[in-house]
């Protein structure tokens, strides 16, 4: 059946495979940004650039620390996210009473001298880092070879997501978190910090980009420009599901990056625009995306 | 969702203005600024100014969009660099003349508008201008593979031409008058845009879009229309850099553009009519005496948008608005 279209089960499948390790990356980083939305009502344009942070302070970690990649796993996230804990206390909050599109203005800002800096400091040729030792080599499947770090990116990105959407659907600290969503000035009256909750809620979307950026230091190449593209990517992915839902924003990460891994076997030209082509025809069908509420 | 941009500079009411539409202050200014664009070339390099025209009609274009229609589009570099990429083909391989051109690369820009425009307007706000965003990504991708933009390294060498076939264009000087004109009249458009009927429509639209729809106005045209106006005054601005510096690149439809002339237009006073000029000028004066320093420029810029979005919001001609108690 594969030979009849010309395509080798093994290209298929590694598309696939690219394409599921792109959608994790997707998922990641769009739901950071839904979460930082629900609460702030804005739009983190700064993402992109904590997410590259994220993969550059693991680099730093090894470098100058000789702190190892299970090292990196818990501490940059931890660095990361404490540095947008920073920027949300010094310039996001005092935005809050604008309109939204200071706050889009305001991090893209952001984005732009953190892009810069490291720029200044590593140029844009890209800095090494190695998979590390106890998920290198790979599994044959028999219908394709599935390298281990790879389907350790789609592990953690899996556990990370439905944790993230365990956490806010059914525990109680989500309640809060939802409460505050959907009526903070209520919210704070019945005597939750919310300030507190946004500061913290910031604090941990910028920690998933900065996961996200963990992960992809050992396989993309690690330079002050490699978020930048891809959070354009990720806005037309959130245009596509609409930031309404948790785990919308999963399931469209997933399945965009899936779409664009078999654009790349059928049609290689049109992988880099599939995803905008999508959010065009989402946009003529429903407006408001796939699981996004109609305002 | 409108932006609430520069309701201070909107005090005073339309009817004030004269019946002519152009109140007596605009007009003083914008005869200052002529005599000044008339007589800068015999002191500054020409090149340099014509790139502060185009820019300065490229933010006046976005700022009829975002000042005066409150939609903010992050994918203005789209029109922009699409234009320029026209106009550099069709001067170079199909030999058109430069007002031709210029044409053309108008017309693609208007023909982008009246596309992303359409199926941008479907969402509002923050959305808009991720769609916006998006839509112009894609352009650049398209840019980077279509097989006439020469990739990365664009359309060089694009022949400057003779004007209507009979005025050579090829040095500076010449050029430099009908750079002015183009921009100057691109401007003096746009400002009677503003002040049109239609355009007072727009201004009910940014304040309260659901109010406008109950008076009537099918509000959703009114945007499109601003948008495609919009793109087509970015167009030209982009197809005539592309005469200017005789290159259409990349950097044209980056996002980075898109992002510089946001930056110009908040520096210098959103829905302002003549801060986009002001913004542009300081904007493209300062990337000329930083292009050394390489990633500093960005830096800078990032600095400048922090700074004027935590504290400067109105801009500089929307704090001397403030200062002389008119609108500018």
């Amino acid at each position: 059946m594969f030979e009849l279209l010309g395509i080798t089960p093994q290209a298929l499948f590694g598309q696939l495979l690219l394409g599921l390790i792109n959608g994790s990356f997707y998922a990641m980083l769009s739901l950071g940004l839904a979460i930082i939305f629900g609460l702030l009502n804005i739009i983190n344009f700064t993402h992109g650039a904590q997410y590259m942070l994220g993969a550059f302070v693991t680099w730093a970690l090894l470098h100058y620390f000789g702190l190892s990649y299970w090292w990196a796993l818990p501490l940059a996230p931890l660095i990361v996210g404490a540095s947008g804990i920073v920027i949300e206390k010094l310039f996001i909050s005092r935005l809050y009473h604008l309109d939204h599109l200071y706050g889009l203005l305001l991090t893209f800002g952001l984005a732009l001298i953190i892009q810069g800096v490291l720029r200044n400091n590593f140029g844009i040729s890209g800095l090494p880092y190695s998979i590390p030792p106890q998920l290198s080599g790979g599994q044959n499947l028999g219908f394709m070879f599935l390298p281990n770090y790879r389907a350790w990116i789609i592990l953690v990105s899996v556990i990370v997501c439905f944790g993230t959407w365990f956490v806010i659907e059914k525990t109680r600290l989500g309640a809060y978190l939802r409460a505050a969503t959907e009526n903070p000035t209520l919210t704070g009256a019945f005597g939750l910090n919310v300030p507190l909750m946004i500061t913290l809620t910031y604090g941990f979307g910028v920690a998933l980009a900065a996961l996200a950026g963990v992960l992809a230091a050992p396989i993309y190449s690690l330079n002050p420009n490699m978020g930048a593209e891809l959070i354009i990517v990720v806005f037309a992915v959130v245009v596509i599901g609409g930031m309404g839902s948790i785990l919308g924003a999963i399931v469209t990460g997933f399945g965009l990056g899936l779409v664009e891994g078999l654009t790349r076997v059928f049609y290689p030209e049109g992988s880099a625009v599939v995803i905008f082509v999508i959010m065009a025809i989402v946009l003529l069908i429903k407006p408001a995306g796939l699981f996004g509420r109609t305002a | 969702m409108a932006v609430d941009v520069q309701t201070t500079s909107n005090v005073a009411p339309v009817a004030q203005r004269g019946a002519k539409g152009m109140s007596t202050l605009h007009m003083a200014i914008f005869a200052a600024l002529l005599v000044a664009g008339l007589i800068a070339p015999f002191f500054l390099y020409p090149v340099f100014l014509m790139k502060v025209l185009c820019f300065a009609l490229f933010a006046c274009a976005f700022n009829l969009l975002l000042g005066f229609g409150g939609l903010l589009s992050f994918g203005h570099a789209a029109y922009f660099g699409a234009a320029s990429y026209v106009a550099a083909h069709a001067a170079k391989v199909w030999g058109l003349t430069p007002e031709l051109a210029i044409l053309a690369g108008t017309g693609a820009a208007l023909i982008l508008g009246v596309l992303i425009g359409s199926l941008a307007i479907r969402r509002q706000g923050i959305y808009f201008a991720m769609v916006t965003l998006a839509f112009a990504q894609m352009v650049f991708f398209f840019s980077l593979q279509a097989p006439f933009t020469g990739g990365e390294d664009g359309i060089q060498a694009v022949p400057r031409g003779h004007l209507f076939g009979l005025l050579n264009l090829r040095p500076d000087f010449t050029l430099y008058f009908v750079v002015l004109a183009i921009t100057f009249g691109g401007i003096l458009f746009i400002y009677r845009i503003i002040h049109s009927p239609f355009g007072q429509v727009l201004k009910a639209i940014r304040e309260n879009e659901p109010r406008a729809i109950s008076l009537g106005y099918r509000t959703n045209r009114y945007k499109l229309a601003v948008f495609v106006l919009s793109a087509g005054f970015a167009g030209l601005a982009g197809a005539t850099k592309a005469l200017v510096f005789q290159l259409a690149s990349l950097t044209d439809v980056h996002w980075t553009m898109s992002g510089e002339v946001v930056l110009m237009t908040l520096i210098g006073g959103m829905g302002t009519v003549f801060g986009p000029i002001v913004g542009a000028t300081v904007i493209v004066t300062m990337q000329n005496y930083l292009a050394t320093w390489g990633a500093w420029v960005t830096i800078v810029q990032g600095t400048i948008f922090v700074i004027a979005v935590l504290l400067f919001r109105e801009g500089i001609v929307g704090v001397i608005s403030k200062w002389v108690k008119r609108p500018l």
